[in-house]
This record gives C-alpha cells, sequence and structure tokens, in this order.
C-alpha cells in the first residue's frame, strides 16, 4: 500500500481522472482518492516512480506521503489540528449566536414557559433553530455517542449527547403537548442546548492550541534536523535532500551550517555545538576521525564527513523517538485515573437517572422539571477528559522538557521514580572523574630504569581495554617508547593482568593479586598508601615473581562533579560513590568530591549487590554508570541512568540516559521528574476534586440545605473549561528551569 | 409515579448490562498478519482484533477523527506508541506477542480497543 499528495487537483471530477491513470499503471490493483485529504492509496506493487509519472501525466503533480518522517508527520498534524481548531472556533460561535440571546432573554424577562398558543408557535421555531445547531456544531458528540454506544463504551460525547439530547427533547415535548406536563413545568431549555455545544467546542477549540504548545520541545527536536544535504559525488558537491543522502556518502558542511547526519570526519577540523542534544554549552572541537551528529551545528571551519549513520538510524531520530514514546507512556500514578475513567460515564449515567427519580419521587413542584434539570445538569458537568489528560500531558511536557536538557527519560514509570530516589549510587572512574586517566608516578622496586618498566607494563596493558591501562600505554606513547610482544595475556577479573614478555612472566594489578602470587611488596605498602591518600591509584607491577615497581595513575574529578553531587546532597539524597579502586584512593577521591559515604575494591560483579544492599536498607536507589559494564546494577536499581558523553549514548540501556558527561544532568533529571510529579498530583487532585464535588452538587445535594440547584449552562461552562486548566497547568511546565548552574 | 421508578430502576440495569455485562462481539482474525484499523467517530473499527501468538504483526491505522485524542494510539505492554496522521495511513509495528488480551488505545483511554494474541 502507498499513499501519494495529489497536487492541483481542484474539483471533484479530478478524483476519477487521477484513479484511472494510476489504475492503468502496471502492478496497480486498486487506487482510492480522498479528495478531502487530496491523498490516494494505492494498492499493489507499483513502483512509486511510476504512480507519479502516471498522475504527472494526468495534469497533476503528486509526492510520496511520508507519514514516518518525523518532520513531515508533525507539520501534517500542526495543518490537521489548525484545520479541526478552525472548524471548532466555527461550530463555537453558531451554536452561542443562539444561544446567547436566547439565555440573555431568560435572564431579562424570566421564565422562558409555554403557555399559549403563540408562545408555542415561537418555541417550535426556536427549537427547530436549536436542532440545526445540534446538527452543525455539535454532530460530532451524537455521532461518536453513537457509534461509542455501539460498541458497548461511553465517553465524554456519551455524556454532552445524553445531556443536550434530554434537554432539548424535553423542551420539545413541553412545545408539542404543554398539557402533558404540570403547568410549573412547561419550561424550555433551548438555550442551555445551544450554549453547552457552543461552549463545549469552544472550550475543546482552545484544549487543541494549549495542546500544541505540550509538543515544544519535540518539535524543537525535530527542527534541528536539516532539510538537505551537500554531498560530494564524483568530485562534483550537489545538494541534494536529506532523504537521499546514502551510508558512506562523503558530506561537506561549511561553517555555520548544521550536520545533516551522523558520520566520521575525514577532511579539516572544527569546533561543534552539540548543545542541542547534550545540554552541553561548550563547543566541541573535532577532527579526523571524531564523530559528528546530525542536528549540531558546525561553528568554525569547513569539514567533510563519511556518513555513518542516516535516516531513521541518527543519534537524533533515535532521540526524537525515545522521547515522543516516552511523552505517550504513563506513570503507576496515571493508573488509578485509567481504572476511574473506565467506569466512569456509565457511573455518571446510573447517577443522573438515580439523581432524576430521587427528585420525581421526593422533589418540590414543578418535580419534572427539577428531574429533567438536575439529570441533565450531572450528565453535563461530569468530565472524564479531565481525568484521563491529567498524567498524559503533565508527561510530554516533563519528558520534552528533560529532553532539552539533555536527558532521555525511557519512559513514566522511570520519570516517577526518579523523583522519589532517596540514595544515587555513582560510578567513581568516568561518571565522578573525567574517566581519562594519566600516569602520575612510577616507584622502582627492584627494577633499575623506569622507561624499561614502562615498557614492558605498557606491553601487557595494552592487550586489557580497563581505563588505567589505557593511561599506561598513552603514557608510554608520549614517551615514544615501542612496545614489545606478549603471549599468554590473561585478565583477572577486579585483580589485574598477567602475560609473558621475551621469556619473563609479568604481572600487573592491585594488592590482592599481588598477595595470590605470593609476591612480597610488604616494604612498599606504605609508599602505596600515601599515593592513595593523595587520590591517585597505586598498581603493583612484577616481573618473574618479583615487584619491579609501584606505577600510580590519577583520574581527575570533573570540574563541574563537586557542585553537581552538592546539588543531590541539598534535595535530601544520599550521595555513594562506587569504585573497584582501593579503600585510601577511594576515600582521597570521596573526599575531595564532598561524598561521605563509599563502597571500595567492588568486583564489577558485586555492583549489583551494593544496590541490592541499599535496598535492603528501604532505600530507593539511582545507580548511575556508563551503561555497559554495568549494565546488571543499573537494571537492579530502581533507576539506572546512564551517563553518556556526547553523542555517543547508548539510548535504549538505562531507564534514563544523560547525553552529557557532566554529573549536573543526574541532578536536572531528578529536579524534571519532581516537577512533573508534582504537576501531575495538582493536575489529578483538580480533575478528581471537580467531579467528585460537581456531580453531587449537579445531582441537587445541596438544594435540601441551601436551595442551590446547578443551571445547566453553568455546568458545561464547567466541563468545558475543567480540561482546558488541566491543559494549562501542564504547560505552567514549560516555564520549569532544570537547570540551576 | 410506581411505573416511572421502575422504568428508572430497569434504565439503570440496562446501562449496567449494556456497558459493562454485555459480551463483546466476535473479534476480526488477522489472517496475513496485517489489518487496517479507522479511527472514526471516537471508536477504532475494529475495536476487537485477533492475532497469532509469537508472530509480528502490523495494524494499517487510517485516522478520520480529527479530535487530537485520537492522534495517538497506545499498545502500553510493549512500549509503543505512534502518532496517526489524520486521512492518511499509518503502519504500526507490532513484535511477537505472547497470549493474551492487551488492550490499546489513545493517551485519555476514551478510545480503546482490544488485542487478542492467541
Amino acid at each position: 500500500m502507498q499513499e501519494l499528495i495529489i497536487e492541483g487537483a481542484g474539483c471533484a471530477s479530478c478524483v476519477g481522472k487521477i484513479e484511472k491513470a494510476l489504475t492503468n499503471v502496471a502492478g496497480v490493483e486498486h487506487a482510492e482518492m480522498n479528495f478531502a485529504a487530496r491523498t490516494v492509496l494505492v494498492n499493489g506493487n507499483a513502483k512509486t516512480e511510476a504512480l507519479i509519472k502516471a498522475v504527472e501525466q494526468a495534469g497533476y503533480n503528486a509526492k510520496v506521503m511520508d507519514a514516518n518522517s518525523p518532520d513531515g508527520a508533525m507539520e501534517e498534524k500542526e495543518k490537521a489540528d489548525w484545520a479541526y481548531y478552525k472548524k471548532l472556533m466555527r461550530d463555537s460561535t453558531i451554536a452561542l449566536i443562539l444561544g446567547v440571546p436566547l439565555m440573555v432573554y431568560s435572564l431579562v424577562v424570566g421564565e422562558m414557559t409555554v403557555e399559549t398558543t403563540n408562545e408555542q408557535i415561537v418555541w417550535l421555531i426556536i427549537g427547530l433553530l436549536t436542532l440545526g445547531v445540534m446538527y452543525f456544531s455539535g454532530k460530532h458528540f451524537y455521532v461518536g455517542a453513537w457509534q461509542s454506544f455501539k460498541n458497548h463504551s461511553a465517553n465524554m460525547d456519551t455524556l454532552i449527547a445524553l445531556g443536550t439530547g434530554t434537554a432539548w427533547l424535553y423542551s420539545m415535548v413541553v412545545v408539542f403537548f404543554p398539557e402533558a406536563v404540570p403547568l410549573m413545568a412547561r419550561h424550555v431549555y433551548f438555550e442551555a442546548t445551544a450554549i453547552i455545544i457552543g461552549l463545549i467546542d469552544l472550550g475543546l477549540a482552545l484544549e487543541v492550541k494549549a495542546r500544541g504548545k505540550t509538543s515544544e520541545a519535540i518539535k524543537r527536536l525535530i527542527g534541528l534536523q536539516p532539510k538537505t544535504a551537500r554531498v560530494v559525488r564524483d568530485n562534483k558537491e550537489l545538494d541534494i535532500a536529506i532523504e537521499q543522502v546514502l551510508l558512506d556518502d562523503v558530506v561537506k558542511v561549511r561553517p555555520g551550517e548544521k550536520i545533516p547526519v551522523d558520520g566520521i570526519v575525514v577532511e579539516g577540523h572544527s569546533s561543534i555545538d552539540e548543545s542541542m542534544l547534550t545540554g552541553e554549552p561548550m563547543p566541541v572541537e573535532k577532527m579526523e576521525e571524531d564523530e559528528v551528529a546530525a542536528g549540531t551545528i558546525n561553528k568554525t571551519g569547513s569539514i567533510l564527513f563519511k556518513a555513518t549513520r542516516v535516516g531513521k538510524d541518527t543519534a537524533l531520530a533515535q532521540i526524537i523517538n525515545m522521547v515522543k514514546r516516552a511523552q505517550n507512556s504513563k506513570p503507576p500514578i496515571g493508573r488509578l485515573a485509567d481504572v476511574i475513567s473506565a467506569y466512569f460515564v456509565p457511573v455518571v449515567m446510573i447517577i443522573a437517572v438515580t439523581s432524576a427519580l430521587v427528585w420525581l419521587n421526593y422533589g418540590p413542584d414543578p418535580a419534572v422539571a427539577f428531574a429533567i434539570v438536575s439529570a441533565t445538569t450531572v450528565l453535563i458537568i461530569a468530565c472524564p477528559c479531565a481525568l484521563g489528560l491529567a498524567t498524559p500531558m503533565s508527561v510530554m511536557v516533563g519528558v520534552g522538557k528533560a529532553a532539552e536538557a539533555g536527558v532521555l527519560i525511557r519512559n513514566g514509570e522511570a520519570l516517577q521514580t526518579a523523583s522519589k530516589i532517596t540514595a544515587m549510587i555513582l560510578d567513581k572512574t568516568g561518571t565522578i572523574t573525567e574517566g581519562a586517566p594519566k600516569v602520575t608516578d612510577i616507584i622502582l622496586a627492584h627494577a633499575d630504569d623506569k622507561n624499561h618498566v614502562l615498557q614492558l607494563a605498557a606491553s601487557l596493558e595494552s592487550n586489557s581495554e580497563h581505563p588505567l591501562a589505557m593511561a599506561i600505554v598513552e603514557s608510554a606513547a608520549e614517551k615514544n617508547i615501542e612496545l614489545k610482544k606478549v603471549t599468554n595475556f590473561n585478565a583477572i577479573a577486579g585483580h589485574g593482568v598477567e602475560a609473558t614478555c621475551d621469556g619473563q612472566t609479568l604481572l600487573f594489578g592491585n594488592e590482592k593479586l599481588m598477595q595470590s602470587k605470593n609476591i612480597d611488596c610488604s616494604n612498599y605498602i606504605s609508599q602505596a598508601q600515601s599515593l592513595a591518600q593523595e587520590a591517585k591509584t597505586p598498581m603493583y607491577f612484577a616481573v618473574d615473581n618479583e615487584l619491579a615497581a609501584i606505577i600510580a595513575v590519577a583520574d581527575p574529578i570533573k570540574k563541574d562533579s563537586i557542585e553537581a553531587i552538592r546539588r543531590l546532597q541539598k534535595n535530601n539524597i544520599r550521595v555513594i560513590m562506587l569504585t573497584g579502586d582501593n579503600r585510601e584512593t577511594a576515600a582521597a577521591v570521596a573526599k575531595k568530591a564532598g561524598i561521605v559515604e563509599f563502597f571500595a575494591e567492588v568486583l564489577p560483579e558485586e555492583k549489583a549487590n551494593k544496590v541490592a544492599q541499599l535496598q535492603m536498607e528501604n532505600e530507593i536507589v539511582g545507580m548511575t554508570g556508563d551503561g555497559i559494564n554495568d549494565a546488571p546494577a543499573l537494571a537492579l536499581a530502581n533507576v539506572g541512568f546512564a551517563i553518556g558523553t556526547g553523542t555517543d549514548v547508548a539510548i535504549e540501556s538505562a531507564d534514563i540516559t544523560l547525553m552529557r558527561g557532566s554529573l549536573h544532568g543526574l541532578a536536572d533529571a531528578i529536579a524534571v521528574s519532581k516537577a512533573t510529579l508534582r504537576n501531575i498530583k495538582q493536575n489529578l487532585f483538580g480533575a478528581f476534586i471537580y467531579n467528585v464535588a460537581g456531580v453531587p452538587l449537579a445531582a441537587g445535594l445541596l438544594y435540601p440545605f441551601f436551595g442551590i440547584l446547578l443551571n445547566p449552562v453553568i455546568a458545561g461552562a464547567a466541563m468545558a473549561f475543567s480540561s482546558l486548566t488541566v491543559v494549562t497547568n501542564a504547560n505552567r511546565l514549560r516555564l520549569f528551569k532544570a537547570k540551576e548552574h | 409515579m410506581l411505573i416511572i421508578n421502575i422504568l428508572g430502576i430497569v434504565l439503570i440495569g440496562l446501562i449496567v448490562w449494556w456497558f459493562w455485562l454485555y459480551k463483546p462481539a466476535e473479534a476480526v482474525n488477522v489472517g496475513d498478519g496485517e489489518i487496517k484499523v479507522v479511527v472514526k467517530n471516537g471508536i477504532y473499527l475494529p475495536a476487537r482484533i485477533k492475532v497469532v501468538a509469537g508472530k509480528s504483526s502490523t495494524i494499517h491505522f487510517y485516522r478520520q477523527d480529527a479530535s487530537p485524542c485520537a492522534a495517538t494510539v497506545l499498545f502500553p505492554d510493549f512500549e509503543v506508541s505512534e502518532e496517526l496522521p489524520l486521512e492518511a495511513n499509518k503502519s504500526v509495528e507490532l513484535p511477537p506477542m505472547p497470549s493474551g488480551e492487551y488492550q490499546f488505545h489513545c493517551p485519555m483511554k476514551m478510545y480503546i480497543g482490544t488485542l487478542i494474541v492467541e
């Protein structure tokens, strides 16, 4: 099935011509045009190009309807919403043009009763005009209610259709058969029918507008994607549509332009503003071999890069998808409202019938009129929409707001749990620290040449993927030391590594490793400890079962970690550092970072146990790690935060992904989730209270005590604006500032 | 008055029966793993769909309802949510699912459909 947008089809007779042209194309089984939408749906396996050509030959233009492209879909949605808004405003105006003068008349002249034949004729004409309003302005309520009814379900349309329908029918009975009703009850309610339809249409129209604002964040993300790209093919520069960029195309980007797809720089260097994706305000320097991401802005130099991810595979497209999905997921707090919504409308219908019966049996005269008014008012005032909108609207804005701060929230549940976190475990390396350690000291034991020690250690560590190993290898590279070939390499998890080089057995790792191999390092333990107290990580290097040297490596704390940790602590969150490092180094780093509690010498497989241990203490635990080797701990934690740097993020790996390396993202995520939950609670509370108070009031509960019975028109106004209030309150979240730094 | 009271009570009984006790109509079987669902006038048509367990399925939604509520369809059990363009087709791919009954609905749960996986 393919869908084309047709341009230039100005009359309904074009439909047949276009359908015929398409049916004649080989492979087309059936073509059906929707004239109103100017689209045509084609069944069969014909090629798109052939279809477009056939339409063009028939004298029109055609293009592919791409509902799956976020840009196109958003534009279409905006157009559809705008058209719907205009229709609702027109419908509302028509209804109010009839309803308002009637209302004014009833207020000025008094009772709208049917007593004489002349009154009968006048009210009949007005009744028919009201029927016209019901058809033109309220048809959607009645059709929707009937369709739902046939389907054994009921919704807002059911309540409005029943309420306004009851008022109109009763009024028509009064007009046609006044004698059938007691004298005092010969009252017509045409003004209520017209005004209720007008007000609810107006409320819906304003709601459509307000809803548009809730998706501003996603619109901004979608707007980041440029529409064209300049590719170099056969030594020629071509400007092509973004959809036509292929993998491995070489793309040229000049200063000030947006990066169109993801890729790797092959020529040139520049600084790139990635703030729109990561929230990180400082531009990032990029040179050959560095990755660039779609949607980011090239600031200074021209670059050529090779496309590595295009279309829906780019990081930006994945982020957009994830944000959209999360915006539509519901946190557990919204489930109660869902359960209530499922029973709400039939329950309101039962209350309306019961209320009418009670008035008929026990009400004062005119009991029939009171019964009709109370039943109509109950049906009209009840608002399932406010309940239904309360949670999704806030989630929509909250998740979008988080995305703007470079925080990707996976779903509503993560959003809710993040707001309740009481303890946060931070992995030390790469999370609190830069994750790029450097060699700071080499203390010789039974060796006499630091460079030789570094050569052997780096040769050994070049086989390891540990961040500390990288520091040793880089240090050797900086000194232009050539590496040797090692054999029998073996990584001992949580302890270190071993291998053979030039017939010598090399061992590199922590004190535990040396102890397990019975290597005496007692004379050097105090030196190692003093290194550790300086927040350095001392490691022992042994050659042929004899300690050769201690090599110390330090990983600087990220410049904003201390401030971000303080923000977490200010929110009464217990911050705990977790590291595989020895106790002294851990204590020194924790002290520097302002952390009181830490777990040191933790093996990778023990990280999850530490999470469980805190959960046993009734803490709601957040775990922050790099998302790869921390997977079990991230999964076990109540909320797992994966910390990414730049755009290289494992988007699907955690409950919440921080797009930038800064721990401020963590505090931002918690701040946004708290604000969103607060907003949801306000909305739910408002919607519950509105219905819980409104329905009994409409049924006339206050009448026996204070003589108060709600007017159906007031109920209509309250109902129309209750959902608008919910959407407007959710929109307040847009003003929330996640970043305090 | 007695008759009116009896009529009122019968009406309440009918509401309970029609909306809660009535057994829903037969679900539409998805033969070749694909089906078209029209979103129109506040409902999904068909609203009950039967698909085969353990196999991926595709539902082609066609939205004719301009209400913003209808613009998004959610399959919460499978973390699937899709925007439905107005007067256009949108294919929603569902992963292989275990047997059971699952709801799909708009964000406000006013439009509700049931997916029966067997």
